[in-house]
């Protein structure tokens, strides 16, 4: 059955609290903390951080506790502009991208775990290899049969068009991990993320694998467990609709039949 | 522990090539549901209170008790693979196959009895 409740060791117990600076503008940080090399439970810390002197984004304010305040605190980040969708973290209790998430927009305290229901490898960082793998087994790439082409594979406007709402997607993970289906299935739903992407390849005018790609997904599980919960569409800091193209590739199922 | 790769985890057993069916379904039968159940209401809820000979009268007539047994019918198929598509999200291994099995027996035999109460009162 599923489970409903964490087990012994994962259950999260108060950590330190790290010394308040002086200062009329702290604003307080409680971030979940794990590291697999201790064998201990989860915590989550207290720190305080001066907002006078930080960066307006919840990144801002990691790097600054990671730089200032306690250089164990582990996270993932790169281009600081919601492009490598390596930050993306559970903030305040939804899954966005650190470094475009404005402090402003958490109220109260600011309370920051990993992307929830994956194995965490260390505090803010989740193991993402068989998200990855999902992503992989959909065939993220152009599929052709026809000889190449001397020049290019020519698209009219039209269908390069087709593509908006799918392309931008940066593989953060933050649909996947907000949906259900996926937290109690993830061995064998897809998920979000990597049914957006089939869809952008099935829908791409250049690719010649349309049939194996729709008898790839059709299946109870892989495809089907999307109840069209639209987690995922909240969840998107991109503000793609991982939903609709799922509801599209399930509209061109049943035009195989019906 | 096994040493499966990341990929062969990820593709599973492969693609059971079914389910659409089961969307069209659930889609059309849903469909006919919502015009059909307020129907049922609207004749259920007329006869509810009157003498017994007034309502196996009402469920006599040709088209209330073909809507009956319609609704009976169609009404427990959309259950049976409803629950489970639920039972499917909740439950794993023996325990799920078992509680499938268990809602689709269940399914029929309310359709069997249902039909056999409405085939009493009608014909």
């Amino acid at each position: 059955m599923v489970q409903f409740t964490l087990p012994k060791n994962s259950t999260i117990r108060t950590g330190k609290t790290w010394p308040k600076p002086s200062g009329s503008n702290v604003r307080k940080f409680q971030i979940y903390r794990w590291t697999p090399d201790d064998g201990e439970n989860p915590r989550v810390d207290t720190y305080f951080v001066d907002m006078d002197s930080c960066g307006p984004m919840v990144l801002d304010a990691l790097i600054k506790i990671k730089n200032e305040i306690d250089p164990t605190l582990t996270f993932r980040r790169s281009c600081r502009e919601g492009i490598c969708g390596s930050c993306a973290m559970n903030i305040g209790g939804i899954n966005t991208l650190a470094c475009i998430y404005g402090l402003d927009e958490v109220k109260g305290d600011v309370k920051i775990y990993p992307l929830p229901h994956l194995p965490v490898v260390k505090d803010l960082i989740p193991d993402l290899t068989h998200f990855y793998a999902q992503h992989a087994s959909i065939m993220p790439w152009l599929e052709t049969k026809t000889n190449t082409p001397a020049k290019e594979w020519r698209q009219s406007i039209e269908d390069r068009e087709k593509l908006d709402g799918l392309y931008e997607c940066v593989m953060c993970a933050c649909c996947s991990t907000s949906c259900p289906s996926y937290w109690w299935n993830s061995d064998r739903y897809l998920g979000p993320a990597a049914l957006l992407h089939a869809y952008r390849w099935i829908i791409d005018s250049r690719d010649e694998a349309t049939p194996e790609r729709l008898d790839d997904l059709e299946d109870p599980f892989k495809l089907y467990r999307c109840h069209t919960i639209m987690n995922c569409a909240k969840a998107c800091p991109k503000g793609l609709n991982p939903a609709k193209a799922i509801a599209e590739i399930k509209k061109k199922m049943i035009e195989r039949i019906v | 522990m096994r040493y499966l790769t990341d990929r062969k985890r990820a593709m599973g057993k492969g693609s059971a090539h079914s389910g659409t069916e089961h969307h069209w379904y659930m889609t059309v039968s849903a469909v006919g549901l919502a015009f059909m159940v307020p129907t049922w209401i609207y004749i259920f809820g007329s006869a509810l209170g009157g003498p017994q000979e007034e309502v196996l009268a009402t469920f006599a007539r040709p088209f209330p008790a073909i809507l009956t047994a319609l609704v009976i019918f169609i009404g427990m198929r959309h259950f049976a693979k409803g629950a489970t598509m639920m039972i499917e999200d909740y439950a794993k291994g023996s325990a799920r196959r078992a509680l499938v099995i268990l809602t689709i027996s269940l399914s029929y035999a309310i359709t069997a009895t249902g039909l056999f109460a409405l085939a009493r009162i009608a014909l």
